[in-house]
């Protein structure tokens, strides 16, 4: 690790002005930075400390709506009584992500900043257009398992490694980033950037911006959610692949619907080809096999990862009945 | 120091604390360019197992070195360092937390306990109780780690199947395979309850 500077920012204010110097970087829970650190793989000169920021509350307001602040923490968002009724989408995601000890410092904010788990990515011995632009991808030819079969480049096929932004893209999040001149909104959809010819660009957020709320609205859909994660183990494991799903039914036609991937693809993989097969649809197995495999029918497999396509199809399939069962539930 | 004295306790430490003069850094480029002079120290205060320790870190130590190797708090066992086997778990505030992947310098004036101050004079913790009852370990080498976390996992929202147990358990990784008897002394204590 190379040495830095540190300090601790007191307000957002503060947090801003302080972040100024070249190669600062706020440091939140620190969960993915400080790994990346050790790797060599991230090499900031100064860390400007956010955790004294007050922007640590989940506020449910008059509008059905909740904003999160960004440096709530993980396991405190996934237990918040309000959000596990009304959004049990984005709980399930947090509480399938990391460890307890994990979630305990992981923050809102840092979650959607966290980086790939491609091994490529972090070991400095290996070519990486993300870590080291024009370099290459040793990814491409090399081993493959856990890269992306959607949204890759012939830069980058890494995936993007959330859960929780995963349930955001599903309940229409909106993302509040604060500059020095002031604040703007990013839809959670369009938060994350992919890969094309410019890897290490990852999200919207400019050099000197700090995310400081999530928005998430009311929606008919948000209460019947759910998301399902499939990896190489039961649990403490990044996905291989995920799949949110939100719907509202009248009887048993869908009239409304999200679906979103994680784990398969350079940032959390809104299917529009998967909701058209479903908007309007009669909700069964044929119906949702086949919104299934419109999701996947774009899918570029690599060397060793063909078998995400498949993987994808059910983890979408099992979302999906267990967001209507969900709905069943609350009917019944 | 003689020879004989010498052991993996007192062995001089090498490391982000101490290390930095004699092991230059690299940086993403390989270039070695380091000098002991870049090294930042800053002052921090941390309330360890109930008593104030003022402490000169490297921005760079982790809590888990700086506990380890400033405070001869050996408890806290350094596994992967990168917050993928839990083996350096501690309470912060209450809260368990991978003490590896968080920095010193971030902790002032925060409440820190590791397993060392688990236990109340000489009487065990419970769940130190139930480790021992149920033979949850085998080498060890996990076992302070999954008691902080056992020890914090009862006060927090855990579903009560056997299960549960194992999801709320499972940021802690036993390579000897411990588990059946973890899963058995954490139940003790729930039952208990």
């Amino acid at each position: 690790m190379i040495p830095f500077t540190y300090v601790k920012a007191k307000d957002t204010h503060d947090a801003l002005q302080r972040v100024r110097d070249h190669n600062a970087v706020f440091v939140a829970g620190g969960t993915t930075l400080i790994d990346l650190m050790k790797l060599d793989v991230m090499t900031p000169s100064s860390l400007v400390d956010i955790n004294r920021l007050p922007l640590d509350t989940i506020e449910h307001l008059p509008d059905g709506s909740v904003r999160i602040g960004a440096m709530v923490r993980n396991s405190d968002l996934a237990h918040d009584q309000t959000v596990a009724t009304r959004f049990p989408v984005l709980s399930q995601a947090l509480l399938s992500g990391g460890s307890p000890q994990l979630r305990n410092v992981a923050t809102t904010g840092g979650n959607l900043m966290q980086r790939t788990r491609c091994y490529y990515f972090r070991d400095t011995a290996y070519a990486c257009n993300k870590r080291q632009p024009g370099s290459g991808c040793a990814a491409i030819d090399g081993y493959n398992r856990i890269h992306a079969v959607l949204g890759g480049s012939d830069h980058c096929i890494a995936t993007h490694p959330s859960d929780m932004a995963v349930a955001l893209v599903a309940l229409d999040a909106v993302v509040h980033i604060q500059g020095r001149d002031g604040e703007r909104t990013v839809p959670a959809g369009e938060f994350h950037l992919l890969p094309g010819q410019t890897p290490h660009l990852e999200t919207v957020v400019q050099p000197g911006e700090l995310i400081t709320y999530v928005t998430v609205p009311k929606s008919p859909f948000a209460a019947h959610s759910a998301y399902v994660k499939l990896r190489d183990r039961a649990s403490y494991e990044f996905a291989l692949a995920s799949a949110a799903a939100a719907l509202e039914l009248e009887g048993h036609r869908i009239r409304a619907v999200r679906v979103v991937l994680g784990g398969v693809a350079s940032k959390p993989w809104r299917s529009p080809e998967a909701e058209h097969v479903l908007n309007g649809a009669t909700a069964d197995e044929q119906t949702l096999q086949a919104a299934a495999a419109a999701a996947m029918k774009g899918a570029t497999p690599h060397r060793h990862n063909a078998f995400k396509i498949e993987l994808a199809k059910r983890a979408i399939v099992r979302a999906l009945k267990n967001a209507i069962q969900s709905t069943e539930e609350k009917q019944s | 120091m003689s020879h004989e004295e010498r052991n993996r306790r007192n062995f001089p430490p090498m490391n982000a604390n101490t290390g930095a003069a004699t092991m230059p850094d690299v940086d993403a480029q390989g270039a070695s360019h380091i000098q002991a002079s870049d090294m930042v120290m800053q002052s921090v205060s941390l309330r360890v197992n109930g008593t104030v320790r003022q402490l000169e870190v490297d921005t760079r130590a982790t809590l888990l070195d700086s506990l380890r190797e400033q405070l001869s708090l050996f408890g806290t066992k350094k596994g992967c360092d990168h917050g993928q086997c839990g083996a350096c778990t501690i309470h912060v505030n209450g809260r368990r937390v991978n003490a590896c992947l968080t920095l010193a310098v971030m902790h002032d004036g925060d409440e820190i306990t590791t397993i060392e101050g688990l236990a109340s004079h000489d009487a065990l913790h419970p769940v130190q109780e139930a480790f021992v009852e149920h033979d949850a370990f085998q080498c060890g080498y996990c076992t302070p780690g999954q008691i902080m976390s056992a020890a914090a996992l009862l006060k927090e929202p855990c579903g009560p199947e056997d299960d549960d147990i194992r999801e709320c358990m499972s940021g802690n990784i036993c390579r000897c395979g411990a588990y059946p008897n973890i899963v058995a002394a954490v139940k003790s204590l729930r039952n208990r309850a």
